[in-house]
């Protein structure tokens, strides 16, 4: 029973390492350079801070997530990955919302401030940054879940396990 | 002879304020931000007139209004805010009444998990808002997108005094959280403390 919640959770925490590698790749090498009306506009990733935090936050995560495969599980360092799991995944949750609200005007618009979309001259730009977006979502959900089986474990506060 | 074990584990422990009032007292500035921050993002209003062209002699005026609703990031902002004010204010007479709980089972974790969840709402609320108040600030010039902030000066003024106060409520969950984590570590102390 233990080895196979082991071995599940490092299948999971290698899960999590592969999808913040890949959305912070995929937001990376987004990059379009149309012409309209003779003008050549480039889209990048780097033209907005918001999807700039997003790749360097999903960098960070991913290189944790990847030194965190090395824990021998029955260390004392479990106590410090609730910590480490906490500030982690708040940045990933701050990250996502930063990134979904300066997306969401990129493809609607703000008819109010007078900001017109740009998905429409840069399609190929939008559907990647859709990508990544998508791959944060499920980031954000696995590390919610890491933080509340890292506090299950380290902390037994439901007082579950017969001590 | 020296310290014997217990003794020396007893040095190491973390030890937080075991005051009864100092989470009470966190909990209420908590609220205080997260209500500051909801209701000046809330009446966040300015209307400015423009003239727009002119035609023969007389000009051609538009009123313009700048709303927190206009911006789904804002709205988030509010709702985040009132959301972590609710939480703060329900905890506090939970703190209050603590006479007539009793922590057993359930009940007993799930203040730091209702913490928790909270404090990484209000992180999200407020990060959306501080990119999208910076791109009202700055503009985008490879997007074609124009700043407002010259045109509507107290509104942004006024936005930015939400953020600050979203933020302070930010620091001092994060405190809060901590603070009931580790009352999750040590719940003897805790159960002493039932007693007042």
């Amino acid at each position: 029973m233990a080895e196979t919640k082991r071995i599940f959770t490092f299948l999971l925490r290698f899960i999590a390492f592969c999808t913040t590698l890949s959305a912070s790749i995929v937001m990376a090498s987004s990059r379009e350079r149309t012409t309209v009306l003779a003008l050549s506009f480039e889209a990048k990733y780097s033209d907005t801070p918001a999807l700039m935090y997003f790749v360097i936050v999903n960098a960070i995560v991913s290189v944790y997530g990847f030194l965190i495969l090395f824990l021998p599980s029955k260390s004392q360092l479990w106590r410090l990955v609730v910590a480490l799991d906490a500030v982690f995944t708040m940045l990933l949750t701050s990250s996502i919302s930063a990134a979904m609200a300066i997306a969401y005007v990129g493809k609607k618009g703000n008819p109010n401030a007078g900001w017109l979309p740009i998905c429409d001259q840069v399609r190929k730009y939008c559907n990647q940054v859709q990508g990544a977006l998508i791959v944060g979502f499920i980031n954000v959900i696995l590390y919610i879940l890491f933080f509340l089986y890292s506090i299950h474990t380290t902390l037994n506060p439901l007082l579950l396990e017969r001590s | 002879m020296g310290l014997q074990s217990g003794e020396k584990l007893a040095m190491f422990k973390w030890s937080y304020p075991r005051n009864r009032w100092s989470l009470v007292v966190l909990r209420l500035l908590a609220f205080l931000a997260a209500a500051a921050a909801t209701l000046v993002m809330v009446l966040n209003k300015q209307t400015k007139t423009f003239v727009v062209a002119t035609i023969g002699t007389t000009p051609l005026k538009l009123a313009l209004n700048a709303k927190f609703h206009h911006t789904p990031a804002f709205v988030f902002f509010v709702i985040a805010n009132g959301l972590v004010s609710i939480h703060n204010l329900v905890m506090i007479m939970a703190d209050l009444l603590r006479s007539k709980f009793d922590y057993k089972g359930f009940r007993f974790p799930m203040v730091a998990i209702l913490d928790m969840l909270n404090l990484a709402l209000l992180s999200g609320g407020a990060n959306a808002a501080v990119f999208m108040a910076e791109l009202g600030k700055n503009g985008n010039s490879h997007a074609r997108w124009d700043k407002i902030c010259d045109k509507f000066e107290a509104y942004c003024d006024r936005g930015a005094g939400a953020l600050v106060a979203s933020f302070i409520a930010l620091a001092f969950m994060l405190l809060i959280s901590f603070i009931s984590i580790l009352k999750l570590v040590s719940p003897s102390s805790h159960i002493s403390n039932n007693n007042n």
